[in-house]
């Protein structure tokens, strides 16, 4: 296991540097404004924008410019420095990272919350009229783009705009250590906005792999051996049905990580997603570059951890 | 049989699923019994009503739909009426049952001990460490080698042959008084089949409790029980002692059965023969005799007269639901066992050779 593991994290290294190289060269061949053209602002002179080039290092060849920011990474840990605001890479992350994590993890909670108990009620009544108001339900949130049922939720219970203002709404984030209440309201309604689509999701998959597991002869011995029904259910049932739940419940955590783009943008969260935008937006590279790594390296931890856990829920599971 | 009032007793059930296809009479009005430390042997095609009427005496078909008739008595109480919660008390501890394939019969995600243990604890109120010991006990009584050790396997981690021992061991936690054991070699090897069969008997004579085993392998049932019912198409065809239906069977449908197996000491020339055509349908069973269109040697108004289940003549304990008279029978069986096949017998017994 611990073989597997550490071979797992080499190869994850490898990917790393391969996403790095094709970050490099998508935001060399696509038409973007030229960094230091942009930096140069007002001062549009050859000469001032050919010195600008030169300190951020873009006369260099490509291949050169991959080499050194490479040698950057493995030797200082160095992500470089902003474009736009010379600030380094690694503390901007830094900053926004909690903030991330915060919308990430909360939400994560809340669509296991609601999409694990409506998945094993649908399931266990189905076809009953709650079954049928619940799937119908879930089928909407997962159609519902998140920034317009984010922009319904601000219409409706944002404190400055809100037809019944409950609660902050956008630009309303503040960190959790600052003030803790105001961390929790500020992000509710991120969070069921993110949340509504995977509680959805969540929903339909666990009703139809438990509808599939309720069909096992291990259920029927479970009945014949004279097991409450509720125990029938959730100790040998959901037992099982779970187990595709949590592969996909690491991979969204990971993707998530890497930045709730469209979430942040609607509710103007300062995460990762957010910085990660802005930077295109500016042509940022360092930032957009040092972005797309930590999303990649929270997708491969995420996939790493998730076959180590599938090892701990299923016994029949070994790695070598 | 004797006079005393038997353990089980099964009283024209009928199980009925409503289907988009229509009703599938599954089980049609069977009546049998079983006595205290006896065995019953429920012999049948699959499809033929055996497994559902067994999963029904558990209530386990309860919630799936199924239309339920008829009396189901265990020790005088009508199981049929009790609530789920009643019925709950009695499966796993009065009733246990043991499933064809113990591979997808046992939760692949939990060690064999826990699910032994959670059998346990299901009807006694004793500590967690108790039930992991009567764990160990069970697995070393089913012939578990260093059951210590092995509780703490998985399913996956067992043979064949030790899972199915697993799974006897789980039906006999809270020592039962009826074992129903559903094809419980069908999934074996042959020579694995042999011990799971010496295990289950050397099981009852220590426990003395009574055995339901359902197969369409008559070796099984001839090894095992005492009487034995013949199933066709949801309903018992005939019953008797083990004894008589071996040595003189009286259904076609028996005589079937006992052609078309392999036995030592029977000459190599005399040919197997199989039960020509397939289960017939249980939403739209045949008329009359539901026998009739694979029996050779029905005749015209076999397809219009419903037989019912009546006493042998002269053997007052053996039951047989045939349309041909007990004369016939008894020469066509005559003809069938000295080798001869069913249109040579039928010359013999006097029957047109061609029937309907």
């Amino acid at each position: 296991m611990t073989r597997y593991i550490i071979r797992r994290l080499l190869l994850g290294v490898v990917l790393l540097v391969v996403v790095s190289a094709l970050t490099f060269v998508i935001f060399r061949i696509l038409p973007t404004a030229d960094p230091a053209k942009l930096r140069a602002g007002r001062l549009q002179n050859p000469k001032v924008i050919a010195a600008i080039r030169h300190d951020l290092g873009l006369d260099k060849s490509l291949i050169t410019q991959f080499w050194l920011y490479m040698k950057g990474i493995f030797l200082h840990f160095d992500l470089g420095y902003s474009y736009y605001s010379t600030a380094p890479v690694k503390s901007l992350i830094a900053d926004r990272l909690p903030a991330t994590l915060s919308l990430t993890l909360g939400a994560t909670v809340v669509w296991l919350l609601a999409g694990i108990p409506i998945g094993i009620v649908s399931a266990i009544k189905r076809r009953t009229l709650l079954d049928r108001v619940a799937m119908g339900g879930a089928l909407i949130f997962v159609s519902a783009p998140v920034y317009w049922l984010g922009l319904i939720l601000l219409y409706l219970f944002a404190s400055d705009i809100g037809r019944f203002p409950l609660l902050p709404g956008a630009n309303s984030y503040v960190g959790l250590t600052s003030d803790p209440l105001k961390w929790l309201t500020s992000l509710i309604l991120p969070w069921l906005v993110l949340a509504a689509t995977n509680a959805a999701i969540y929903a339909r998959l666990l009703r139809g792999s438990l509808i599939e597991t309720m069909e096992e002869d291990y259920i029927r011995t479970a009945r014949a051996k004279g097991l409450t029904e509720r125990r029938v259910v959730l100790r040998h049932g959901v037992r099982s049905a779970i187990n595709p739940i949590m592969t996909i419940l690491g991979l969204d955590i990971g993707v998530l990580l890497g930045g709730a783009v469209l979430t942040e943008t609607v509710f103007d969260i300062p995460g990762i997603g957010r910085l990660n935008y802005d930077a295109i937006t500016h042509s940022d590279f360092p930032i957009v570059q040092g972005t797309v790594l930590l999303a990649a390296l929270f997708i491969i931890l995420a996939n790493i951890v998730v076959d180590i856990v599938y090892a701990y829920l299923d016994p029949r599971v070994r790695y070598s | 049989m004797s006079a005393e009032e038997p353990l089980l007793r099964v009283e024209d059930l009928r199980v009925e699923f409503p289907t988009e296809d229509g009703l599938v009479h599954a089980v049609d009005g069977i009546t049998y019994q079983v006595h205290r430390g006896r065995t019953l042997g429920i012999v049948g095609e699959s499809g033929s009503g055996k497994t559902v009427g067994s999963l029904t005496t558990l209530g386990l078909t309860r919630g799936q739909g199924a239309r339920i008739s008829g009396r189901v008595l265990f020790e005088g109480r009508d199981l049929l009426t009790l609530s789920e919660d009643e019925m709950r008390k009695v499966r796993g501890n009065d009733i246990s049952m043991v499933f064809q394939d113990p591979l997808s019969s046992l939760h692949p995600l939990y060690s064999v001990g826990a699910q032994l243990t959670e059998a346990v604890l299901a009807h006694r109120d004793v500590s967690k460490a108790t039930a992991r010991a009567r764990a160990v006990e069970l697995l070393g009584l089913v012939g578990i080698p260093d059951p210590a050790r092995r509780v703490s396997d998985y399913p996956h981690e067992f043979s064949g042959g030790m899972r199915q021992r697993a799974m006897i061991a789980m039906a006999l936690a809270n020592e039962p008084k009826l074992l129903i054991a559903d094809e419980p070699t069908t999934a074996l090897d042959v020579t694995v089949q042999a011990q799971i069969l010496a295990l289950m008997e050397r099981l009852q004579r220590e426990l003395g409790m009574a055995i339901v085993i359902i197969t369409h392998d008559l070796g099984v049932v001839a090894e095992m029980a005492d009487d034995i019912a013949v199933m066709y198409a949801g309903r018992i065809v005939e019953t008797a002692s083990a004894e008589l239906v071996f040595s003189s069977p009286e259904h076609p449908y028996t005589w079937g059965l006992l052609r078309s197996i392999p036995r030592l000491g029977r000459s190599r020339e005399e040919s197997l023969v199989p039960i020509p055509g397939t289960p017939p349908s249980l939403i739209n069973p045949p008329s009359g005799c539901h026998f009739h269109p694979r029996c050779p040697y029905a005749q015209p108004d076999h397809a219009r007269i419903d037989p019912a289940l009546e006493p042998v003549p002269g053997e007052p304990s053996h039951h047989v639901a045939c349309l041909l008279e007990a004369g016939v029978r008894r020469a066509l069986w005559a003809e069938l066992r000295a080798g001869r096949m069913p249109e040579q017998a039928l010359a013999a017994a006097g029957l047109p050779v061609e029937p309907a």
